[in-house]
């Protein structure tokens, strides 16, 4: 990207800064799936539906903190195709009109260099990188990498991180916090709002960036909890790559879904936040 | 002798390899299971509960046999250690006794476990239902067809069977499987891996429980031959067995360590099990980096081998370390030819080997110099005769 752009850090920040609801929407979309031209068109559908920003998961083998959905749309697009560069296009396409965060399993970061992967990262104008298997105790390396470029590396904090370690991740965190909502797996999942504001609150309490709640949360209902709870983002996957799985038109169904979601966390939707 | 052997560090690295690679919400369960392992393994109350099952209900110590006919045939004299007549017929007893023992010393109820073989889901099965323990075991759904025997002991002792239907359907995707499970039962389960792999403290836990191999195995070689072995060859899936057997002989420099894993088709089709032989970029596989069969992307690709047991695309991060600095080296066998030995063997010696363990007779076999080898016999065969009598090999 050029100096004049503004760095991923600071997209990310202004995304959160002007979403202009209860809090940003960040849709998850699996890159490749069901078509690497598919995905674009499922990212450009967020897009129009008001999505902030944009998770953009890179299909992988052994996908450990995913459950069977993701998983499958992971197989069928690393099976239809999808690599890592056809992956960083789907980044291309979408990062100047959605900041774009990659989530991505640490094997493939590690595979060229992590530093020679975040600089490819960088080009392609996405803001940000999540790598769900890489704990605090790994993260050094990736994260010098991505400070380097302006990309966000950012970390995920779980409902069993005990108090200290939250601080020490939180204190880490560029671009926000991604909270795990639930102890588990990605999926939807029913009736876990209770926790919500426990979970937020404590995520929010050890760091200065905004927190994103994510994993489980599939309806409007549950997006509009999370936004009670004090999420400053909400992360809806599973859902969306179910739809994008089933529907013969997956753009309009995501579309459809990501509309109700942030109408769902529309400002205006004054509910008493009891 | 073996409650002395519980006394090495709790590593996280290995060199280069090793490290905790693991969603977020695995790492304080992962943290407690170093705790409660560094506090158990000084406690003499459970070092002699662990010892007394090990006896007891278990069998150790293990005989090393001189074995006469192989010896005669090769010429010089060969050992084996016989892990086959532990109690559920395998090493995998020795880890799973002392992982369960310590997950109920940590209040755990359920437990967790993949196996490939079978072998590690019969021994963790059998321990629970020894401590009355929940058990869930994953497995491959090939491997459920082709170590069928295990599945119907495993239902038997009481153990929930649950088939992995994902990609090739064997051991990695049982792994993989029984990691999601842990990730969302965390707080009342524990994961019993069953060979020397994942993330930190596994890979020095699972060797700190199956270094008695090695340690009853040296004293009884220097009170049979009063002298040590030139060669210590052992099989290699994630590497249990095999670090089990060296951990003992690491210090005596002149003995040489022999890893052998799967060659399968052959180490030169992409159609193997045996990364740490064909070398390349180490990588990430269930929560550690080591050695690794993987694309240029980093995808991790399917292994192949005759033995459910050994059919894994990784191997134990210390094993990634021991070749790098020479102290062991690895080769592999292809399929063919282990199961010429795995016959041979039973011929030659009344003892019908596990597949896994084939693997190591059959490089031993071929050797023909050496002065005295010894060879950890990691289990029994009786599991794999549906498999071996109906492949088209010739013997
Ligand atoms: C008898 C036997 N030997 C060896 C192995 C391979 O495991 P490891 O390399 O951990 O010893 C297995 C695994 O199932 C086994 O059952």
């Amino acid at each position: 990207m050029s100096t004049q752009q503004a760095t991923g850090v600071q997209r990310i920040a202004d995304a959160f800064a002007g979403a202009h609801k209860r809090a940003a929407l960040m849709p998850y979309v699996m890159a490749g799936f069901p078509t690497l031209a598919q995905s674009i068109a499922i990212g450009q559908a967020c897009v129009h539906a008001g999505a902030d920003l944009l998770e953009l998961g890179v299909p992988y083998s052994d996908p450990l903190a995913d459950g069977p959905v993701i998983h499958e749309a992971g197989t069928r697009a690393l099976a239809a195709g999808a690599n890592v560069g056809g992956v960083l296009e789907v980044a291309r396409a979408l990062s100047p009109s959605i900041p774009v965060v990659l989530m991505c399993y640490a094997n493939i970061v590690f595979a060229p260099g992590a530093t020679a992967f975040v600089q490819r990262l960088a080009r392609t104008g996405a803001c940000g990188l999540i790598v769900p298997d890489l704990p605090l105790e790994e993260a050094g390396e990736v994260r010098k990498a991505c400070d380097d470029c302006g990309i966000a590396l950012v970390p995920l904090v779980a409902p069993t991180t005990p108090r200290d370690r939250l601080d020490a991740i939180g204190a880490s965190a560029r671009g926000f916090l991604y909270t795990v909502s639930v102890v588990g797996t990605t999926g939807e999942r029913e009736a876990m709002q209770d926790r919500f504001a426990e979970v937020v609150a404590r995520a929010k309490a050890s760091t200065e960036v905004p927190v994103a709640l994510g994993f489980g949360i599939s309806t409007p209902e549950q997006a509009r909890q999370a936004a009670d709870a004090g999420a400053d983002g909400v992360i809806v996957g599973t859902r969306l790559v179910r739809a994008a799985g089933e529907s013969q038109d997956p753009a309009g169904a995501v579309g459809a879904l990501v509309a109700e979601l942030a109408a769902g966390l529309a400002a205006t939707d004054r509910r008493s936040a009891s | 002798m073996s409650a002395d052997a519980i006394e090495s560090l709790v590593e996280h690295h290995f060199g280069e390899y090793g490290g905790q690679f693991v969603p977020e919400t695995l790492m304080p369960a992962l943290a407690e299971l170093e705790l409660a392992w560094t506090r158990a393994r000084a406690d003499e109350g459970f070092r002699a509960q662990l010892n007394g099952l090990l006896r007891d209900f278990g069998g150790r110590p293990t005989p090393l046999y001189r074995a006469g006919r192989l010896s005669e045939r090769l010429g010089r004299p060969v050992y084996l250690k016989r892990e086959d007549l532990n109690h559920t017929g395998s090493h995998k007893l020795n880890n799973a006794l002392g992982q369960v023992l310590l997950a109920k010393r940590m209040g755990k109820r359920r437990i967790i476990a993949e196996t490939g073989a079978g072998q590690h889901g019969v021994a963790t099965a059998t321990v629970c239902a020894l401590l009355d323990l929940e058990c869930v075991v994953y497995m491959g759904v090939q491997d459920t067809r082709r170590q069928r025997p295990n599945v119907q002991r495993m239902e038997l002792l009481g153990a929930t069977v649950r088939p992995v239907d994902a990609g090739a359907k064997t051991l990695k995707e049982a792994t993989s499987a029984a990691i999601r499970d842990w990730v969302t039962n965390v707080q009342s389960t524990h994961y019993v891996i069953g060979s020397a792999v994942g993330p930190a403290p596994y890979p020095s836990l699972v060797r700190d429980l199956q270094r008695v191999i090695g340690d009853e195995a040296r004293a009884q070689i220097l009170q049979a031959e009063g002298r040590l072995p030139a060669r210590v060859v052992a099989c290699v899936g994630g590497g249990s067995n095999a670090i089990g057997t060296f951990t003992a002989f690491l210090d005596d420099e002149h003995v040489e360590l022999v890893g052998v894993e799967a060659g399968g088709e052959g180490i030169d089709t992409a159609r193997h099990g045996a990364p740490l032989t064909v070398g390349g970029r180490a990588g990430i596989l269930h929560g550690s980096r080591s050695a690794v069969m993987q694309d240029e992307e980093g995808q991790i690709v399917q292994a192949h081998s005759i033995s459910a047991g050994l059919d894994y695309p990784g191997a134990g991060p210390q094993h990634a370390f021991l070749r790098d600095s020479g102290r062991a080296h690895y080769v592999a066998v292809p399929d063919e030819q282990a199961l010429r030995a795995f016959k041979e063997v039973a011929r030659l010696e009344g003892i019908i080997p596990a597949l896994e363990t084939a693997h190591a007779l059959a490089w031993v076999l071929e050797q023909d110099d050496g002065e005295l080898d010894l060879i950890c016999l990691s289990g029994r065969g009786d599991k794999d005769l549906a498999e071996v009598l109906g492949s088209h090999t010739a013997p």
